[in-house]
C-alpha cells in the first residue's frame, strides 16, 4: 500500500464519518428546525381513507394541543379527529399525575370543525379560562383550560 | 421548555426507511474501517472483515426487525447511532489485537469476545422490547428496583462472590462464565427507582421551603433523599474504591432531582455535598489523593513512573497529540502503547488514529444519541416516562463526560467505560438495555393518540 493511497483512504474515512453525522441530522431536521413539507405527505395519504368527510383544515381550526403549565409543560399533542381524554388513568391520552385531577377528568372532542371540552364528572372541576365547565363548551384558540395543576390550550 | 411548545411539531412519521438506510450506512462505515485497518497493517483486506461485518450487519438487521415489529413508532436514529458507535469500538479493539507488539494492550484486546458480547447485548435489547410492552409497568416496581439496585451495588462486597481487580472491588465472579460488574446494572435499576420516587414526591421537594437571597431553599427534613444517596455514593467510593460509579450515581440523582423540581438549589446543594465529600475522601484515603496529584501534575517524572501514576494518562495524551487534527489513519499509529487502550482509554486510542476530526464526529454521534433521548423525554406524555427518559439520557451523557474528561485530563481520571466502545461485557449489556428502554419510551411518545371508535360522540372504547 502506498502512502498516498492510505492518505486518501484516511481522509475519505473521516469525510464519510462526518457525512453520517450530517445525514443523521438530516433525518431529524424536522425536529430541530420545524418542517414545511415533510408532515404534509403522510397526513394527506391518511386522510382520504377516513370514512367521515370533514372540512379540511379550515382557517382558524386548531392543529395541536399544547400543555402550557404544570408538570407536563412543553408536551404537545397533534389533533386528529380522535377525542382526547385527560386524567390520571393510564389509558388517558394525556396522563397527568396530579392530586387535584380525577382518573377521567375531562374530554376534548371535535364537532363541526370546533373542539369541545367536556368535564367527565371530575371532583375538582375543569376550568375554561376562569369559568367552570358545566356542560360541553366550545374551546376558542389560545384560551387556557385548567385541569388540576395542568394548563392546556389549543393552537394552530 | 416553552420554546418547544411554541414551535410547530409535525405529526411524527415512522421513518422506517430512513432508519434502515442509516443502519446500512453505519454497517458500511464499520466494514470500511475494517478494510482500512487491514490495508494499513498487512496491505490486504483482512480475512475477518466479512465475518465481522456480516455478523454485525445481520445482528443489526435482526435488532431492526424486532424494533419494527414491537416498537414501530420508535425514534429512527437511536439504533443506527448505537450501531456505528459499537462498530467503531469493535474496529478499534480489532485493530489493537492486530498490532504485532507484545504489549498487554495488544494481547488482551479480544475482538471476538467483544463481538460475542455485542451479540448478547442485542439479544437483551430484543428481549427487553419484546417483553416490556409498556414501560409504565416499571413504575409499579419503583421500590423493588431501588432494593435491587442497592443489592447489586453492594454485591461485590460479599465474601467469595466479589473479586478485586486493578484495585477496585467492583466485580463478582460467576463460576464458568467469568466476571461481571453488577454496578453497571445497578445504575439502570437506580434510575428507574429515582424516576418512580421523584414522580411521587416531587411536589413536596419542589414547593416546600423558603427563599433566601436568590435561591429557594428546601426544608431541612426534605434533605433526606439527597443525603441518603450522597451517603451511598460515598460508601461506594470508600468501600469499593470506585470513584467513577460514585460520581455517576450521585450526579444522575442530582440531575433528576433538578429535572423533577426545576429548583436550582438542589444542584447547588448537590455540588456542595459532593465537593465536601470528595475533599474529605481525598484527605483520608490514599487512592483518591493519588488521583488528584496525577490530575494536577501529570507531567511530573516521578509520578509518571510510579505504579498507578500518570503514565497511562500521559500516554493517552501523547497518543492524541500524535494524532493531531486528521489522525495517523486507522492501523498506522501505535495506540497499543497506551495501557488499557482497549477499555478505559479507547477514546485516546481512537483519537490517535482518527485525530481531532474523528473524535469530534464520535462525540457528535454521542451527542445526537443523548439528544434523541432528551427529545423522547420532552415528547413523553406521562411524568414517569419524562423523568425516566431524561434520567437515562443524562446517565449516558454524564458517563461520556466523566470518561472523556478523565482521558483528556479535564477532570481527575476515574475508571469508567466509554459506552458501547470499551471492551467489556457488563457495560455493553447494560447500555443495550438502556437503549431498549429509550426505544420503548420513544415508541410510546411518538405513537399517535389511541384511536377511539366513536358512537355519536357519547360512548368511546379505547384500544391500546
Amino acid at each position: 500500500m502506498s502512502e498516498l493511497t492510505l492518505l486518501l483512504i484516511r481522509l475519505a474515512f473521516l469525510a464519510v464519518l462526518w457525512f453520517f453525522v450530517i445525514a443523521a441530522v438530516g433525518v431529524i431536521r424536522t425536529d430541530l428546525f420545524g418542517s414545511r413539507t415533510a408532515p404534509a405527505g403522510p397526513r394527506k395519504s391518511a386522510k382520504p381513507s377516513k370514512p367521515v368527510a370533514k372540512p379540511k383544515n379550515k382557517k382558524g381550526e386548531p392543529r395541536q394541543l399544547v400543555v402550557t403549565g404544570g408538570p407536563l409543560q412543553g408536551t404537545t399533542i397533534n389533533l386528529t379527529e380522535t377525542p382526547i381524554t385527560i386524567g390520571r388513568a393510564n389509558d388517558a391520552t394525556l396522563v397527568v399525575s396530579d392530586d387535584y385531577a380525577s382518573s377521567r377528568h375531562a374530554r376534548l372532542f371535535p364537532q363541526d370543525g370546533q373542539w369541545i371540552v367536556e368535564d367527565l364528572g371530575s371532583t375538582n372541576g375543569t376550568y375554561l379560562d376562569r369559568s367552570k365547565v358545566t356542560r360541553p363548551t366550545p374551546v376558542p384558540l389560545g384560551v387556557p383550560i385548567r385541569v388540576g395543576k395542568t394548563v392546556i390550550e389549543l393552537r394552530k | 421548555m416553552s420554546e418547544v411548545a411554541a414551535s410547530p411539531i409535525p405529526m411524527p412519521a415512522k421513518r422506517r426507511g430512513a432508519q434502515l438506510a442509516m443502519l446500512a450506512f453505519a454497517v458500511a462505515i464499520v466494514m470500511g474501517a475494517y478494510a482500512n485497518v487491514g490495508l494499513a497493517i498487512d496491505g490486504q483486506i483482512p480475512s475477518g472483515m466479512l465475518t465481522y461485518g456480516l455478523s454485525l450487519g445481520g445482528l443489526m438487521l435482526a435488532a431492526y426487525l424486532v424494533l419494527a415489529k414491537f416498537a414501530p413508532w420508535a425514534d429512527p436514529l437511536i439504533l443506527p447511532l448505537v450501531t456505528l458507535i459499537n462498530g467503531l469500538g469493535l474496529v478499534m479493539i480489532f485493530r489493537l489485537s492486530e498490532s504485532d507488539s507484545t504489549l498487554p494492550s495488544a494481547k488482551l484486546a479480544s475482538p471476538s469476545s467483544q463481538l460475542l458480547w455485542t451479540f448478547i447485548g442485542v439479544l437483551l435489547f430484543s428481549l427487553t422490547l419484546i417483553f416490556l410492552r409498556d414501560h409504565r409497568a416499571l413504575q409499579r416496581l419503583t421500590y423493588t428496583a431501588g432494593a435491587l439496585g442497592l443489592f447489586l451495588l453492594v454485591s461485590p462486597l460479599i465474601p467469595f462472590l466479589g473479586q478485586e481487580i486493578n484495585g477496585a472491588r467492583i466485580w463478582i465472579g460467576i463460576p464458568g462464565l467469568g466476571q461481571l460488574q453488577p454496578a453497571e446494572f445497578a445504575k439502570l435499576a437506580l434510575v428507574v427507582f429515582f424516576a418512580g420516587y421523584l414522580v411521587a414526591k416531587r411536589d413536596v421537594l419542589a414547593l416546600a421551603g423558603r427563599r433566601l437571597l436568590f435561591i429557594d431553599l428546601p426544608r431541612a427534613r426534605d434533605l433526606g433523599p439527597v443525603l441518603i444517596t450522597w451517603g451511598v455514593s460515598l460508601g461506594v467510593l470508600v468501600m469499593q474504591k470506585d470513584l467513577g460509579s460514585s460520581l455517576l450515581l450521585f450526579g444522575t440523582f442530582v440531575a433528576m432531582l433538578y429535572i423533577a423540581t426545576q429548583r436550582s438549589s438542589w444542584v447547588i446543594i448537590g455540588i456542595l455535598l459532593f465537593a465536601g465529600g470528595a475533599i474529605l475522601a481525598g484527605m483520608v484515603f490514599n487512592h483518591v489523593q493519588q488521583r488528584f496529584e496525577v490530575f494536577l501534575n501529570p507531567g511530573d517524572p516521578v509520578l509518571f513512573d510510579a505504579v498507578g501514576g500518570s503514565g497511562q494518562l500521559m500516554q493517552g495524551l501523547f497518543a492524541m497529540g500524535s494524532g493531531g487534527i486528521l489522525g495517523t489513519g486507522l492501523g498506522q499509529g501505535h495506540p497499543e502503547i497506551i495501557p488499557l487502550a482497549f477499555s478505559d482509554f479507547i477514546f485516546a486510542a481512537t483519537g490517535e488514529e482518527l485525530g481531532l476530526t474523528g473524535l469530534m464526529a464520535l462525540l457528535m454521534l454521542y451527542a445526537l444519541l443523548v439528544e434523541r433521548g432528551l427529545r423522547t423525554s420532552i415528547a413523553a406524555r406521562d411524568p414517569f416516562s419524562k423523568l425516566l427518559a431524561a434520567g437515562l439520557s443524562f446517565l449516558l451523557a454524564w458517563q461520556i463526560f466523566i470518561i472523556v474528561g478523565g482521558v483528556t485530563n479535564l477532570i481527575p481520571l476515574t475508571g469508567l467505560v466509554t459506552p458501547f466502545m470499551s471492551q467489556g461485557g457488563s457495560a455493553l449489556l447494560s447500555n443495550w438495555i438502556l437503549i431498549a428502554l429509550l426505544v420503548r419510551m420513544s415508541d410510546a411518545a411518538r405513537r399517535p393518540p389511541p384511536q377511539a371508535i366513536q358512537n355519536e360522540g357519547m360512548t368511546q372504547v379505547f384500544q391500546r
